[in-house]
């Protein structure tokens, strides 16, 4: 009887010190200094990629830093920003003057790559690239052009024998910054569609079926024939599938590319607000492709807590600097050199 | 000796009635959540979110009804198709099928009750709406323009979602018929046998015995398929829209919540998305009643002329 209580307090003991012992031991691993600053993030699931392995690489520089991302979306990462739940936010739309007005302090925008959006078609017998108009892809995904051979798209696609068949209009079910982006280009270049439709990450489809994410789209696109869709870049990149190119503001019909795309927010960094809060589809230049954008990560101007704040500035020198090499692996357009410029300024109106 | 059992009891009791509790706590908590969550919603348009037909996040113009509309009508739809499947399902393995086949058969079928709703959606996708847009390439001219299966060839649409539900609902259905039938008194059939009743009016003897715990085991299939959203979503089209066709792309208000809720920004939208889960509730807690108060009369009635039966059923339960 004693002798198993004895057991027992000593078992209870060695427990309490080894729990402790361990406890000690695993924040002062070592590599790894004694504190370990952890900084928190949420938002767009667009750059997530990228953000990953920014954060990886600059954790691998920085061993005393942690940051964490959570990809829940362009409004959640904005809402809990608001909240101040996280300390930074991403989103793939700028924030509204609404949204900013609602934070309790000031928000800075900082673009950190840019993507592009892409019109995807499956026209079984047509194997050449077909090319749109803002105002074609307006008026297909107004539903006032229901047929391939409508004559304001052969028009721009001469020598193209186009099949009499329906047009299946296909767009994402799910809030995305994808749609946004896309209706934001087609409200720029008609304006029946930014009466009828307007720029929202959903918005009020006149027609056409909704699909799930990038894969839901390019999937139902594949399989119907005289479907057309849209998708990020990336995802057509990655998944070698076959897009039209798309005129812009100087009239001509461009592909897109990562360069086309860097080349849209080079056109645009001549006329770049201060607070970096400015949509670049249908830009000027005449290699830019039009449905081109930034995605932001959102930061406070006086942030609460000081240290999280310059280890975040820091990083985002590193990211906007060295970090924009990784880039274009994964399938995202560099940010141009005027643009960093003016980022790496706007940086040090953050209050540390 | 006697005392302590008896502490142990009212311990036990306690606990219980605490789990219990939570229960109720946890419903009220939740209906009580949702509600003050989509306050400036319900504010706003009133009783008429749920016949507003139009879902404009841009405008900020919310109406639940294409929602309402399209989860319901996808619920009955699955229900037609499902419940004469999960019966003669549980008739022949009850009833029917040699008795070696009877232990892979239920296994497979509670297989299907174990695969996640993304693989269903994605089967759906790949295989069964191709297989859709060709039966609806196949209408003859005349059933293109019936209200029921008028609209262009899609494949995704309200047909394929009731069908997608009406296999992902078979095997809860048909399990709880199983059970129910086996539950059934080997006296009920030898009695209709005695009377010189074929097979199928012994079956039918047992079906009808079993009726009031059928209805259970549709109803329960009926819950599940109202919250289903993942692989409704992937076959559904997500269009809101008011219609009977089969044809017509539609959505549903867990899809819609599930689409919509990452990326609402803005507060009346994002009251707007949980009054669609308040709505989603609402429906359910009714439907929830009325099946029960159907399965209340229906035993209510089935009690008065044969006294027998339910001391059958209370020590089958017991068993």
């Amino acid at each position: 009887m004693k002798v198993s209580s004895l057991v027992c307090v000593a078992l209870v003991l060695l427990a309490a010190c080894g729990g402790k012992e361990t406890a000690t031991t695993s924040t002062s691993a070592a590599p790894a200094p004694a504190r370990q600053a952890v900084i928190n993030g949420a938002g767009a699931t667009f750059p997530n990629p990228i953000y990953s392995k920014w954060f990886s690489e600059y954790g691998r520089l920085h061993p005393d830093v942690r940051i964490n991302y959570q990809s829940i979306g362009s409004g959640g990462g904005i809402r809990q920003l608001i909240a101040r739940t996280v300390f930074f936010g991403a989103s793939d739309g700028p924030m509204t003057d609404e949204q900013l007005k609602s934070a309790p302090g000031s928000i800075l925008h900082f673009p950190t790559v840019l993507g592009g959006v892409v019109p995807i078609y499956n026209l079984p017998g047509v194997t050449q690239s077909i090319r749109f108009t803002g105002p074609v892809l307006a008026d297909i995904y107004l539903g006032k052009i229901t047929r391939w051979n409508d004559p304001a798209i052969a028009r721009v696609n001469p020598g193209i024998t186009l099949p009499p068949a329906d047009i299946v209009v296909v767009h994402r079910s799910d809030g995305s910054g994808t749609t946004y982006i896309f209706v934001d280009f087609l409200s720029k270049v008609a304006p029946e569609f930014k009466q009828k439709v307007g720029v929202a990450t959903s918005v009020n489809w006149p027609v056409g079926v909704g699909a799930k994410g990038n894969e839901g789209v390019s999937g139902l696109v594949r399989q119907t024939p005289g479907a057309i869709g849209y998708v990020e870049l990336i995802y057509a990149l990655q998944n070698k599938i076959p897009y039209g190119s798309v005129q812009n503001k100087a009239g001509g019909f461009v592909t897109a590319t990562l360069d086309s795309v860097t080349a849209a927010a080079a056109s645009a960094s001549t006329s770049m607000p201060d607070d970096f809060r400015v949509s670049i589809t249908d830009a000027g230049g005449k290699d830019a492709y039009p449905i081109s954008s930034f995605t932001w990560i959102l930061l406070y101007q006086n942030p609460t807590d000081k240290q999280s704040a310059s280890t975040m500035v820091d990083f985002m020198r590193w990211a906007l600097g060295d970090g924009q090499k990784f880039t274009s692996d994964l399938g995202y357009a560099p940010l141009p050199q005027p643009v960093v410029a003016k980022e790496l300024q706007a940086l040090q109106k953050i209050q540390l | 000796m006697k005392q302590v059992a008896s502490r142990d009891d009212r311990a036990y009791r306690y606990t219980t009635a605490i789990v219990a509790a939570a229960i109720v706590l946890l419903v009220l908590g939740i209906g009580f959540e949702l509600t003050r969550q989509s306050t400036l919603a319900i504010q706003k348009f009133g009783f008429g979110f749920w016949k507003g037909r139009v879902w404009d996040p841009v405008s900020g113009e919310f109406g639940a009804l294409p929602f309402i509309w399209g989860t319901l009508y996808s619920s009955i739809l699955a229900l037609l198709i499902a419940t004469p499947v999960s019966l003669g399902i549980a008739v022949f393995i009850n009833e029917v099928s040699p008795r070696f086949l009877r232990q892979p058969l239920t296994y497979l079928t509670e297989l299907l009750a174990a695969i996640p709703s993304i693989v269903y959606g994605l089967w759906g996708v790949f295989v069964l709406i191709p297989i859709v847009r060709k039966l609806e390439m196949l209408r003859p001219e005349w059933l293109k323009n019936s209200p029921f299966l008028s609209g262009p060839p899609l494949g995704v649409g309200m047909g394929a979602a009731a069908l997608i539900l009406a296999v992902m609902v078979i095997p809860f259905s048909s399990a709880v018929a199983r059970e129910i039938l086996k539950g059934v008194p080997m006296n009920q059939r030898e009695a209709a046998y005695a009377l010189g009743a074929t097979r199928w009016e012994a079956i039918r003897v047992a079906l009808g015995y079993g009726r009031v715990g059928i209805i259970g085991a549709v109803m329960l299939g009926f819950g599940r398929a109202l919250g289903e959203t993942m692989a409704v979503t992937m076959v559904i089209g997500n269009n809101p829209q008011l219609s009977a066709s089969l044809a017509a792309p539609q959505y549903t208000m867990a899809a819609v919540i599930a689409n919509e809720f990452t990326e609402a920004a803005d507060e009346l939208y994002l009251h707007a998305l949980i009054e669609i889960g308040l709505v989603l509730f609402v429906i359910t807690i009714i439907i929830n009643a009325l099946s029960r108060f159907l399965i209340w009369s229906m035993s209510q009635r089935a009690v008065a002329p044969a006294p027998r039966p339910v001391v059958a059923t209370n020590e089958a339960a017991v068993v």
